[in-house]
């Protein structure tokens, strides 16, 4: 119930921030000072296709993280899967602990340069989030409502599908609400390994001492993260169960 | 009608046994359920009864096969089900739990229709079965039925779960303490209700509490569990609470148990005293003559519909200040024949002459009902159960 309400304040303060960032933006891009340096930096082709490419490696991420995490997830709070489920948080959490840039750079080692290389690594990041919200969302169904489906003759399937997920919507959502914002925050450091990204914009700025260059790179990632976390909003809004 | 009313001798069929059951949960050392048969009959409601964790959910749950007996087998409607497909045998069991369990993000509608969904029966079939069902336990299907659990109270979620029970029409209704969340009134209300339900529908019901009361109210048979779900007794609630088997059922029917039987019979098992009416308009005299027949030295003065009004005896009538019709005491408290016996002894007690005035639906006189008649039933009910 909690989670509705600030949900709803999410659907005014997310785009609120996010429309004061690009009237920022819009500001810097027009009246500052631009030196042929950051002129080139912020070459208008350039950024579109860092921009697409930050997007491409957020979503395929946050899809994949989707697809991995949920079934996951579901799997390890089937009975008798306890002791896995405690070992691979673990795991995850461990993972996590592990600095973004360390991460990328593992991944990197292990399979090489390259958008695959930066997705996975996103992803693996950004697991535990959905996986443990998923674990959450379905372990804090109502018992009673679980063992009165059963008593009533519906299978562990329909169990599944018609209470314990629908019921656990709301929580699930918020998990892949975080991992989304780690993803496209964390793809800032694909450039590191040849992913693209608005990464390199922002480490030209750094390297050839550019402050705008910096913060035009660092205010479209930000708008990008606004943007996916506005989209989980929503759908945290709308597809929240009736009745709830 | 009650199961005990039927012909000893024809035994109602057993619908459900359950034939030497043992449980023992994964890791425990005891069995939860010791070497368990018992019969359930068609038709009636056997009360599980007991102290906390002596079994009696466990019992419940063995029959509809939430889980699955160690040892022994379950018979339903004549076939071994120990090891057909659960979920086919539940959709044939109504199934109540104490907490319900309605789901939280369905309608009332979609959640009567739950089993019916199950079932494939067609959206026409279950929208008609659903409004009939909420009519059935007394709600206005075009109100309750698109609405959301959270927005009924404890009461109306407890008839939805009876609702969503009864959907398929089961045969047999197992109920888990299921008006034990709900409030003492309220939950005198349900059970009236749904005893009204059962006389109509006569289902085959196991119910589960752990309140002798209920058990005594709502049991045609009720069994008294002891640890590992071994039957202490299992008989007619007056027969346990007249003979109890032994110090077990004595002490789990608490000092009250005489009391209980009250709640058993009815004002109309009583016998009648003959306390004569004074009818309006009658002189003085004619009143004094009454009082005078009467052998407990009072008679009842009642109005032109023949509704008790006043009791009057000899010494209210040597009165001849006041007018008849102001003489005597007026008469408070009356009872109806479908009184419990509790009822007449509380009404008797508020009286100082140790009776009560009967009276029929119209409210019209029938006689009175005395301490002595009561104590007369109380005697004869013990001596015929023992
Ligand atoms: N799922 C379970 N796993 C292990 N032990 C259990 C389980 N359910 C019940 N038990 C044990 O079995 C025994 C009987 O429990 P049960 O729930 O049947 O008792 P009950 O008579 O329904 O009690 P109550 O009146 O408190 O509901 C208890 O000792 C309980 O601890
Ligand atoms: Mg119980």
């Amino acid at each position: 119930m909690n989670e509705s309400r600030a949900s709803r304040l999410d659907l005014i303060v997310t785009p609120a921030i996010g429309l004061l960032l690009a009237v920022l933006l819009f500001v810097v891009w027009n009246y500052s000072d631009m030196d042929p340096t950051t002129e080139r930096i912020l070459e208008p082709a350039n950024l579109a296709r860092q921009l697409q490419q930050q997007l491409i490696l957020a979503f395929w991420s946050t899809l994949l993280v989707i697809i991995v995490a949920i079934p996951l997830g579901i799997m390890v709070t089937r009975g008798g899967a306890r002791g896995l489920k405690n070992t691979m948080v673990g795991f995850l959490g461990l993972m996590q602990a592990i600095p973004a840039y360390g991460l990328i750079v593992l991944f990197f080692v292990w399979l090489g340069q390259g958008a695959t290389t930066v997705i996975l690594a996103l992803a693996a990041f950004s697991l535990l989030p959905v996986l443990r919200n998923t674990i959450v969302g379905i372990e804090q169904v109502d018992p009673s409502v679980i063992e009165s489906g059963k008593g009533m003759g519906m299978t562990p399937v329909q169990r599944l599908a018609r209470i314990e997920l629908p019921l656990s919507v709301p929580v699930i959502i918020s998990g892949i609400r975080t991992a989304t914002v780690i993803t496209v925050g964390m793809g800032a450091l694909a450039f590191l390994i040849g992913g693209g990204g608005l990464g390199e914009t922002i480490n030209a700025g750094l390297k050839l001492n550019r402050p705008t260059a910096i913060f035009v790179g660092a205010a479209l990632v930000a708008l990008v993260a606004l943007a996916f976390d506005f989209a989980g909003a929503l759908a945290q809004r709308y597809l929240h169960p009736k009745g709830l | 009608m009650n199961a005990h009313d039927l012909d000893p001798l024809h035994e109602p069929r057993a619908l459900i046994e359950l034939v030497n059951v043992e449980k023992t949960y994964p890791g425990a050392e005891q069995p939860a359920v010791r070497d368990l048969s018992l019969a359930v009959r068609e038709g009636e409601i056997l009360v599980l009864v007991g102290p906390s964790g002596c079994g009696k959910s466990t019992t419940l749950r063995l029959i509809n096969r939430m889980i699955e007996p160690t040892s022994g087998s379950i018979i339903f409607e004549g076939a071994d089900v120990t090891n057909t497909d659960p979920n086919k045998l539940r959709r044939q069991i109504g199934y109540v739990i104490q907490q319900i369990g309605l789901f939280p993000h369905r309608t009332i509608a979609e959640n009567i229709g739950t089993v019916p969904r199950l079932l494939k029966w067609d959206k026409k079939k279950t929208a008609a079965r659903v409004n009939e069902m909420l009519e059935l336990v007394g709600m206005d299907p075009s109100i309750y039925g698109p609405r959301y659990p959270r927005e009924l109270s404890g009461g109306q979620a407890q008839r939805v779960g009876v609702a969503r029970a009864l959907a398929a029409d089961p045969d047999v209704l197992l109920m888990d303490e299921p008006f034990g969340a709900i409030d003492p009134i309220t939950r005198d209300r349900l059970q009236n209700e749904f005893l009204r339900l059962q006389a109509e529908l006569k289902k085959t019901i196991v119910f589960v509490t752990h309140d002798i009361d209920e058990a005594v109210k709502m049991g045609d048979r009720i069994a008294i569990l002891r640890e590992q779900s071994i039957i202490a007794q299992i008989d007619r609630p007056e027969v346990i609470l007249t003979d109890p088997a032994d110090d077990f059922v004595e002490n789990f029917l608490g000092s009250g148990a005489i009391l209980k039987t009250l709640t058993l019979n009815r004002v109309r098992d009583l016998d009648l005293a003959p306390v004569p009416p004074v009818l309006p308009g009658a002189s003085r005299t004619q009143a004094l003559a009454a009082v005078e027949e009467s052998s407990s030295g009072v008679a009842i003065l009642l109005d032109a519909q023949e509704h008790p009004v006043r009791w009057v005896d000899r010494r209210s009538l040597d009165n001849a200040a006041k007018p008849i019709e102001q003489a005597g005491r007026s008469v408070n408290v009356m009872l109806q024949p479908e009184d419990t016996l509790q009822d007449a002894l509380s009404a008797m007690l508020q009286t100082s002459t140790g009776m009560s005035v009967v009276v029929d639906g119209r409210g019209r006189y029938l006689g009175c009902v005395t301490i002595e008649s009561l104590a007369s039933l109380l005697v004869q009910t013990q001596n015929g159960a023992a």
